[in-house]
């Protein structure tokens, strides 16, 4: 039975418990009693203590049988086949016999493995009747208890909103656990990392080649993990991007806030607006198809060599897709900077320029840096332009006209169809991750200081 | 502010402006230009990027087809057995039939080369569908292969020298032939959409990334909107002003920043390697949207919920309504507009989101649609990348045309938003 049809019966049955319950409320009333909460809310509580026991059975469950029944599997399986295996071929071994399991066989498997396949499809049949029983014995036995709690007495409506109330703050909590999830997963996975690959040697190293070789007699580079060459390739990108999306979006913003009468605005902000709403994967694919090819062939008729994966043509369009993010960060700023400055400016004689100039912008400051510093995380971390435009190898350049890797890059080419979480190779995408969930973070923390602490009050 | 400017202007007549008030007149007009030019930029660039993407997806509109006469002999396939016969020899030789002049190996397998691998598949489901065709001669249409299919849209230049096209000489006297004979078509290209993966970009489509990310959203909304309104509705109405609100809040605010990568990054290590749910299936896909997405819904209904005003509020708690009853019947019903709003914007944004997916293999090569969200499928955004990514030149404009189908979703679930705010928008006054 699948869990979508278990998930459907749990909520029939929930909604039974609704019915039941409200119908002896009304019993109850009907006999004359008076009651605390109205019939519904018995209802409710019934219905509270049907569901919420059983779903969370079968999350648990379902979290949890994958792992109960491979071990239950290794620890039935013949010694011969186990012993003095490393894991990875454990599980190399568990995936054939789930393969097997599963019809799909590759030539004339060991009957030692189709007897496994068979102990695990009759394991995981086993598991999943248990795990339907549990939860309508669960469901049933929430039912029969809630019910037994009803009387006229009955607080149902209070218990109600503190069932509800909890339900609340545990999906809050979720937030929390969602960070702790991060932080955990990218410190454990990067734990692993930096037992075979020095800190020192990741941060500072000068060298960055992670192709480890597959067989050891391979001939092959063992692997180098000197991640400045890839912190470089990030921060020059990021700082093209920078370059580009700067000075347009403070320009448009200041246009627009000083300069354009209300009808240019309502018509031009939402289009400049558009250019934060287009995927990532679009001005990925417009920088390969369009601008790389633009670059290299202007750069060709200069003289000059460029690469086609350059990170100017990457850099640029990164630059084109933070603009929006840059303007209205400084349309905000400059917008909240109150009438009566302006206003003492011009009595003074001063024109628009030198108004926008030596009161308005030192006034929005904060906040314009603000925006670029959030814009600053937005491009470190952006990942499909630079995986579609950008380079692979890690190279140490000044030269916008090369290419250049970055994180982002490096962790997607690491991770992509590689399945296994043992070689350094993988292991370095997440302490390449972890680089770049602190610098995003530090980034962000950095700029709401910057706001909240130079903000100019006005009252 | 722009009438002092104007009435400036205007009194010029009786005063004579010195050099320097020029100059600074001249300042003035060089930042207002460079505030034009600078919106002039960034439209400029947005018009290149929609143009280039509609240009480049013209040609896969349409899909060039051609229509064979084909005999399947008695013998050739079993009646009891449709599927199993040798639907590619049947072609082969329908093939042959019309150009018995081409009998050198290397000539008819140039010749095959202008026709889709394909064909003997749409052979094979007409036969299967119609069992008493075996034996008989009838028509049958299928797209030509990825060359013949640029030869008839003019991508491959005509003109060039024969060693730098793909095409040789032959194929495109082959190709006329059939042309002067009315065997070649251009219908519109229903297969774009209705068609799985293919290798073969006459044959790829995108039915199965479109139900992947069905999938994927589905479970990211099943997901994030009652977890974001009930951390919201917490957030807002319940939590007492303490240290560990002040901590999820913190939380909150810092998990919007994040970059998406990362979130791909724990989809891999938490759903994958320690609960060991399915690679590339769409339900971890939809999960891992739905942590992205949940602080954008959070936010957006606490914005929703600030906006009703306190005497709702507190009209209902005067009448005996408890803080639940009250949110529940009162605040939520009021706020749900804006609440709406904020989670169709999310959700554009997670239909678009390809770095997390691509961490968690939703980039394989699946040449069918996914039956449940445990199947292994791709998302119309991974569907994008993978084709971008293959040589073909075919391959070009249908990327271009997944990414018009993929804008055409974010623009339409972006206009109900918007539409959902201009309608049910309740100003407080």
């Amino acid at each position: 039975m699948s869990v979508t049809l278990l998930f459907a019966i749990v909520l029939a049955l929930a909604f039974v418990g609704y019915l039941l319950g409200r119908a002896n409320a009304s019993g109850l009333k009907a006999a004359g009693n008076s009651l605390h909460s109205i019939p519904p809310y018995h209802g409710y509580f019934v219905a509270l203590w049907c569901g919420l026991p059983a779903f969370l059975l079968v999350f648990i469950w379902q979290a949890a049988q994958s792992t109960v029944v491979d071990q239950l599997l290794l620890a039935s399986l013949p010694p011969h086949l186990t012993e003095g295996m490393t894991p990875a071929r454990v599980s190399l071994m568990l995936g054939e016999i789930k393969n097997v399991a599963a019809g799909r066989m590759f030539g004339t498997p060991d009957q030692a493995i189709i007897d496994a396949a068979a102990r695990y499809q009759s394991l995981q049949n086993t598991a999943s009747l248990a795990m339907v029983v549990c939860t309508l014995a669960a469901a049933v036995a929430g039912i029969a208890f809630a019910r037994s709690r009803l009387s006229p007495e009955f607080r149902a409506r209070n218990r109600v909103d503190g069932i509800l109330r909890w339900l609340l703050i545990v999906c809050s909590i979720l937030a929390i656990l969602t960070t702790l999830g991060i932080i955990l997963s990218l410190v454990i996975e990067s734990w692993a990392f930096f037992s075979r690959v020095p800190v020192a040697e990741f941060l500072f190293g000068l060298n960055w080649s992670p192709q480890t070789p597959i067989r050891a007699d391979q001939v092959a580079s063992t692997g180098a993990f000197g991640a400045v060459p890839v912190f470089w390739g990030t921060i020059f990108i990021s700082v093209i991007a920078m370059l580009v999306a700067l000075p347009v979006g403070l320009f448009s913003a200041i246009y627009l806030v000083e300069y354009a009468d209300k009808r240019v605005r309502s018509v031009v902000k939402p289009l400049l607006e558009i250019l934060a709403g287009i995927p990532t994967i679009v001005y990925g694919f417009f920088a390969v198809l369009t601008v790389a090819p633009f670059i290299r062939e202007f750069g060709m008729s200069l003289g000059l060599s460029v690469a086609s994966n350059s990170a100017l043509a990457a850099g640029g369009v990164m630059g084109i897709m933070i603009i929006p993010f840059i303007s209205s960060f400084s349309d905000d700023a400059i917008t909240a900077v109150p009438q009566s400055m302006r206003d003492g400016a011009y009595a003074l004689g001063a024109t628009k320029a030198e108004t926008i100039r030596q009161v308005l912008l030192p006034a929005a400051l904060p906040g314009i840096v603000g925006g670029v510093l959030l814009a600053v995380s937005r491009a470190i971390g952006e990942t499909m332009i630079v995986v579609m435009a950008a380079g692979l190898t890690a190279t140490l350049t000044v030269n916008p006209l090369e290419g250049v890797t970055t994180v982002t890059v490096q962790i997607v080419t690491l991770l992509i169809g590689d399945t296994e979480f043992d070689s350094p190779k993988t292991l370095a995408a997440f302490g390449l991750g972890l680089v770049l969930f602190i610098s995003t973070l530090a980034l962000n923390i950095l700029a709401l200081q910057v706001v909240k602490r130079y903000r100019e009050r006005y009252e | 502010m722009s009438d002092t400017a104007a009435q400036g202007t205007g009194r010029r007549a009786w005063y004579e402006p010195d050099a320097k008030l020029k100059r600074r007149h001249a300042a003035d007009r060089r930042l207002r230009a460079y505030g034009v030019a600078a919106i002039l930029f960034a439209l400029a660039m947005l018009m290149t990027l929609v143009g280039t993407i509609l240009v480049t997806a013209a040609p896969a509109v349409t899909q060039t087809m051609v229509t064979l006469e084909v005999e399947v002999p008695e013998g050739a396939v079993n009646p009891s057995d449709p599927r199993g016969g040798s639907y590619q020899k049947i072609l082969n030789e329908s093939v042959a039939r019309l150009f018995p002049e081409v009998d050198t190996p290397r000539e008819l397998r140039e010749l095959r080369q202008l026709f889709s691998n394909g064909g003997q598949y749409a052979l094979r489901d007409k036969v299967v569908a119609d069992t008493s065709l075996i034996g008989r001669t009838f028509d049958i249409t299928f797209p030509l292969s990825d060359i013949g299919d640029q030869l008839h849209k003019g991508v491959i230049g005509r003109d060039l020298p024969s060693d730098q096209r793909r095409v040789s000489d032959e194929q495109i006297g082959w190709y006329d032939r059939l042309v002067e004979q009315g065997r070649i078509s251009a219908p519109l290209n229903w297969g774009l959409i209705f068609n799985a993966d293919s290798r073969f970009p006459e044959l790829a489509g995108l039915w199965g990334a479109l139900v992947g990310s069905f999938y994927a959203l589905l479970i990211c909304f099943l997901v994030s909107f009652p977890v974001g309104i009930a951390a919201a509705v917490y957030l807002e109405e319940f939590a007492p002003k303490n240290r560990f609100t002040d901590l999820i809040e913190v939380n909150i605010n810092n998990l919007a920043a994040v970059p998406s990568i990362v979130f791909g990054l724990l989809g891999l290590a938490v759903f994958l390697n320690f609960f060991g749910m399915p690679r590339s299936a769409p339900i971890v896909g939809g999960l891992v949207l739905s942590l992205m997405t949940l602080p954008t819904i959070i936010i957006a209904t606490r914005a929703a919920l600030k906006a009703v005003p306190p005497s709702i509020r507190e009209a209902a708690i005067g009448v005996g309504a408890s803080r639940m009853q009250t949110v529940g019947h009162h605040v939520l019903p009021l706020a749900m507009p804006g609440i709406l709003t904020g989670t169709i914007i999310g959700l554009a944004q997670a239909l678009g989101e390809t770095a997390p997916l691509l961490l968690i293999g939703m980039n394989a090569f699946i040449t069918a649609a996914p039956d449940s969200m445990f199947n292994p499928s791709t998302a119309l955004p991974t569907q994008i990348y993978i084709w971008a990514d293959s040589p073909e030149r075919g391959f070009t404009s249908r990327t271009s045309a997944a990414i018009i189908v993929l804008l055409g979703f974010l623009v339409c679930m972006n206009a109900i938003a918007i539409y959902m705010r201009k309608r049910f928008e309740r100003r407080w006054s």
